[in-house]
């Protein structure tokens, strides 16, 4: 509806409309009660304007109407509150098995990579139906991931990994904006989402421009940088076998636990001194300022890989016991 | 009126009482400094205004055409940072609170006259540095100084715009020290808590966030300036430093410097509504601590405008919650200033149609903060134009209409004249239709999808963005109006009696200008606040 | 109704025109200085803020660096303070009893004492500036003997100790000059003969000033200096 005077952004995710049921529901009560308050104004002063023969009745006040009025909106504000809440934990909880995609912000441009190694500056081509998760940071300083037609935002921040994920519903172009002000260009960093039908999709897949894909790029940088020297796939490497750990807590040597997450292995390879996993000596060298972002993401997406090939149990990273309440790493 | 020798005129009164630039430079009557203040704040509102000016020109075409992007960003920059920090924070607690509180409790100055006069040195020191930064480069870091952007990539003045700012914080923190003791100290005998007029409620619950959350500000931006300056790496990734950090510390000031901007105004509004429907506020002790409650709960809410930045689910559901807590003092508020109008007498003075405006833009403005509390909408409008049109309508429909009622209300005992009572009501109406074309269209925006702190936009956003240019020339000429006629008013305003109004309040019970001691006799206060049952309206009203 | 003569009431020419009397102008001073020191805490608190969450992510680092400080200078500073609170405590004392002399006296002995930490600060600074241990372009920080063989020290990280390091204790430094320059101007007019029983609202609200500058230092020496230090 309101075609030519459009009210909304086109609807184009599994979220839109949830977050659009919540909106026009916000907007009803308010146009209520924005209504209701300025009619009474101004029905008090037109009935109540000063005539003569006509004495102010001097009203204190009454406990019960204050009652009234401080728990009834208060009882319509927690019900948005869950609402709002309920949406915001499905907006915050990528379903399993999305389709990954990895996102390196920077001033002023959004390169994204998939899996499968396409490398897109700008743009970003998914199909209908599927889970995306975005792997998202910063060269720089603070940006923001922000497509209005699927409802999502996500702040980049330097120095970490930050996620968000979508399931896009209806095939078209639409807007990709840089929402947290990064400077000069920060209204030029703006880009499109392209949603494929899975046919076009897979045609646009195969049309070539990949150097492979992100995991094998990540192993050949593995084999490059010399982690595998250390890192081996069984028992004698200096460093733990990283085969299927993803994921899956972390033993470290000071009695912390810790998940494996694309955070944790980001920082173990550009400062290894912070986390030193139970058993092992604190000798790898730190890698900040050797690789950059891009082969940060690959290699992170070769780590990840490694939990389809486990290469055995001994050497892994200790286990805990099932209900063991892992720590969750720096994250605020 | 047949012109009169008006004996009044001749009285001696703060104004007269002595002539001369050192007599005003000088002075520690807080009157006079009120006045001082009066004059620099409308300085930097018209600075602050003209950059307003030329964004939504820039902004009246997609493309980038009228300034570089760079300019645009120093522009919508030191908008903010003038506007919030050298307009809306002080204006209402250095003029008005200034001028009234001391008359308002019975008292014949504030506790700390002497460092009434330094805060307001402060505040030239700092619009000083301030101009200087702008005329000298500007800064582009957005009034919210995000980092590592405004430590690590801004080229333009970060650190002498934090250092003007952390001064007219200080500027601000003396103000309300200032507050607090003459509430606590200096009332008037039989003036007791639970009879202090609703403007002194509001001026101490605003005091306390200024002492409990400015020095906040204070060290944030000192840390800012001191990674700039020194290379020290504490909001810095690539240093070891968090960005998130600088944005906890950064918010837990200003989110509670929004109330310090909205509460004056509403104790502006509890003022005028009572007297013009000549009746006493309806729930007087609710919203006395409705004042408060705003105030400490203000405290718990800063990472509201953190939602999408990389906090834990779990936090974010605390500061929502928390978020909607906060809202329901100011329901409380609104649904009794309203209820204050029933069964009562009412005359449409400008003061009251001020009034009128505020209390239904505030509504709309507070209203909006649900749908920005509400964590899912919150991801989509967050850092949209629908931010930027939820703190304009109360900043501007709420508090800069509560100012100005303030000023028309209060301009008879300031200056001891009458303003134009037929242009000021086509002023506030001017006012009021120019802001709502100016900001309405911006909610559409947001939620459309349009970023703020845009330079140029897609095509698709034009129609909204000219209305709101638009908007924006009605609600200047509005502006420029009450400049005018104030100022004509001082010379050819017709005299003031002391109580032109028949309103409640000690500072009606002298007379207009007061004198420079405030009160021939210390007040004895034995009366009620808001006693307009015993007060005759015959003295007077606005014909 | 009185035939005798209206009691004339003299006011203390140190009371000013807007109170009502000198209880009243009393009262208020003091109100106004807790304030002010509420929001020192507020202030300081940002830092202190800062310090433990940073403290928390990077106790290695934290400590490492807290291994470099002086302990033997933090502590003489932290007796320094001690007994510079001790004499403005004294001299509130002197005050009230309109001794004008141990007035004087302590007043000065606590500038001094406020004087020597002040020196010993700048001695700290200054080898911390020959160590390369200054944040900035020329940092360079070598480990000394970990407590934990395991542990390696992130030369960025603890970059963030030092900047905190220097950021707490000069501003610090700063409210000690602030103080110091008050206490002067308070040795002025005592030594005037301004300070007596009925009037001596300055001296005490000054002393809260310096109290709290003092305790700011009794929590900065274990933050800073104190940190995994078992011997």
């Amino acid at each position: 509806m309101f075609d030519n005077f459009p009210l909304w952004p086109a609807r184009a995710s599994t979220t839109a409309g949830n977050v659009d049921a919540l909106y026009i529901f916000l907007v009803v009560l308010s146009t209520f009660m924005s209504v209701a308050i300025f009619v009474m104004i101004l029905a008090f002063a037109a009935k109540y304007r000063r005539r003569p023969g006509h004495a102010a009745e001097q009203i204190e006040g009454s406990t019960i109407l204050e009652i009234t009025w401080s728990v009834i909106p208060f009882g319509v504000f927690v019900v948005i509150f869950v609402w709002g809440a309920v949406i915001f934990f499905q907006e915050r909880t990528p379903p399993r098995g999305a389709t990954e995609i990895y996102v390196v912000a920077k001033q002023w441009m959004w390169k994204l990579e998939h899996e499968e190694g396409h490398r897109e500056i700008n743009e970003l081509h998914v199909p209908v139906g599927r889970d995306v998760k975005m792997i998202l940071t910063s060269q720089d300083v603070i940006h923001s991931f922000y497509v209005p037609a699927f409802r999502i935002k996500q702040d980049v921040v330097p120095g970490r990994y930050t996620t968000a994920w979508f399931r896009p519903t209806r095939p078209g172009t639409y807007h990709l904006f840089c929402a947290e002000y990064c400077g000069t260009q920060h209204s030029g960093m703006i880009g499109q989402v392209v949603v494929l039908e899975p046919s076009q999709y897979e045609a646009w897949l195969s049309g070539g421009g990949t150097t492979g894909s992100l995991a094998s790029t990540g192993q050949a940088l593995f084999q490059q940088l010399g982690c595998s020297t250390c890192h081996r796939s069984d028992t004698q490497g200096r460093g733990p076998n990283l085969a299927g750990t993803f994921g899956k807590p972390v033993l470290l040597d000071d009695g912390q636990t810790v998940i494996e997450d694309e955070n944790y292995i980001r920082e173990s390879i550009l400062n290894p001194s912070a986390k030193i996993v139970s058993g092992f000596k604190p000798i790898m060298p730190p890698f900040q300022g050797i690789v950059s972002e891009e082969q940060l993401n690959a290699l992170v997406a070769y780590i990840k890989s490694l939990n389809q090939n486990p290469s055995g149990a001994a050497g892994s990273p200790t286990l805990l016991p099932e209900g063991t309440q892992p720590q969750a790493p720096k994250v605020q | 009126m047949a012109t009169v020798v008006n004996p009044v005129a001749e009285r001696e009164n703060y104004l007269n009482q002595e002539y001369g630039v050192r007599s005003w430079l000088l002075t520690t009557d807080h009157k006079r400094i009120a006045l001082l203040y009066l004059a620099s704040i409308t300085f930097f509102f018209f600075v602050g205004g003209l950059f307003a000016l030329l964004i939504r020109l820039e902004l009246l075409t997609p493309a980038g055409d009228l300034v570089q992007a760079d300019t645009y960003n120093k522009l919508f920059t030191m908008h903010g940072q003038i506007m919030v920090f050298f307009f809306l924070v002080p204006s209402i607690p250095a003029v008005l609170g200034n001028f009234l509180v001391p008359l308002m409790i019975g008292a014949r100055d504030l506790a700390f006259p002497r460092i009434n006069l330094l805060s307001w040195y402060l505040y030239i020191i700092a619009g000083i540095l301030m101009m200087h930064a702008v005329l000298t480069g500007g800064v582009d870091t957005g009034w919210t100084f995000y980092t590592p952007f405004s430590t690590a990539f801004s080229n333009t003045k970060v650190i002498e715009a934090g250092l003007a700012i952390f001064v007219v914080g200080f500027s601000s923190i003396l103000t309300g020290l200032n507050f607090v003791v003459t509430i606590h100290r200096m009332r008037a005998p039989g003036m007791t808590w639970w009879r202090l007029p609703l403007f002194i409620w509001s001026m101490y619950a605003t005091s306390i966030i200024f002492l409990l959350g400015t020095p906040v500000l204070a060290i944030t931006l000192t840390l800012v300036i001191f990674e700039r300056a020194f290379h020290l790496g504490i909001f810095d990734p690539t240093r070891g430093g968090d960005p998130l950090l600088f944005q906890h510390l950064f918010w837990f000031y200003s989110h509670p410097a929004v109330y310090i901007m909205i509460l004056p105004s509403m104790g502006i509004i509890s003022e005028i509504v009572p007297c013009f429907s000549r009746k006493r506020i309806f729930g007087y002790s609710f919203v006395a601590m409705a004042s408060i409650g705003i105030a400490v709960l203000g405290f718990l809410v800063w990472a509201h405008h953190m939602f999408v930045a990389g906090m834990s689910i779990y936090a974010a559901l605390i500061f929502s919650f928390l978020s909607y807590l906060v809202a329901v003092p100011s329901a409380i508020k609104v649904f009794n200033w309203t209820a204050t109008l029933y069964k009562g007498s009412i005359t449409f003075s400008t003061p009251l149609l001020y009034a009128f405006g505020f209390i239904g833009l505030f509504t709309m403005g507070g209203l909006t903060g649900l749908f920005l509390a509400a964590l899912g909408v919150d991801v989509h409008v967050t850092d949209t134009y629908f931010v930027i049109a939820h703190f304009h309508y109360i900043m501007v429909g709420g508090a800069v209409m509560g100012y100005l009622g303030g000023m028309h209300f209060w301009w008879p005992k300031i200056s001891g004249r009458m303003y134009p009572e037929s242009l000021g009501r086509l002023a506030a109406l001017i006012v009021f239709i120019g802001f709502n074309l100016t900001f309405f269209p911006q909610f559409i925006l947001g939620y459309l999808g349009m970023p703020r702190r845009y330079w140029q936009y897609p095509p698709e956003f034009q129609v909204l963005n000219v209305l709101s240019t638009a908007g924006s020339t009605i609600l200047a000429v509005g502006y420029l109006l009450p400049m005018a006629y104030f100022l004509w008013s001082m010379r050819y305003g017709k005299h003031a009696e002391p109580n032109p109004w028949g309103a409640a309040g000690l500072e009606w019970m002298t007379p207009s200008p007061p004198p420079t001691f405030n009160f021939e006799e210390t007040p004895l206060v034995t009366w009620e606040a808001y006693d307009y049952g015993n007060i005759r309206s015959s003295q007077g009203g606005p014909g | 109704m009185s035939d005798s003569p209206a009691i004339v009431e003299s006011h203390n020419p140190e009371q000013q025109h807007h109170f009502a009397d000198m209880e009243q102008q009393r009262q208020a001073s003091s109100l106004g200085m807790w304030l002010f020191l509420a929001t020192e805490v507020m202030f300081f608190g940002g830092m202190f803020c800062a310090y433990l969450i940073y403290r928390y992510w990077y106790y290695p680092e934290f400590a490492a660096g807290s291994k470099t400080l002086d302990i033997r200078l933090g502590a003489i500073n932290t007796a320094v303070l001690i007994c510079s609170s001790l004499t403005v405590a004294l001299s509130v004392r002197a005050a009230q009893f309109g001794k004008r002399k141990l007035l004087v006296t302590l007043l000065v002995a606590t500038i001094l004492l406020g004087l020597v930490f002040l020196g010993i600060k700048g001695v700290e600074w200054a080898s911390k500036f020959e160590e390369h241990h200054v944040p900035g372009y020329s940092f360079h920080f070598e480990p000394q003997a970990p407590s934990h063989p395991n542990t390696k020290i992130d030369p960025q990280r603890i970059q963030i100790f030092f900047s905190l390091y220097f950021a707490m204790t000069g501003i610090h430094a700063l409210h000690m000059v602030i103080g110091v320059g008050l206490f002067a101007v308070l040795t002025f007019y005592a030594w005037k003969g301004r300070y007596n029983s009925a009037y001596y609202t300055p001296i005490e609200n000054a002393g809260l000033y310096w109290h709290f500058v003092d305790i700011i230092w009794i929590y900065l020496f274990p933050l800073l200096y104190l940190i995994d230090r078992k011997k």
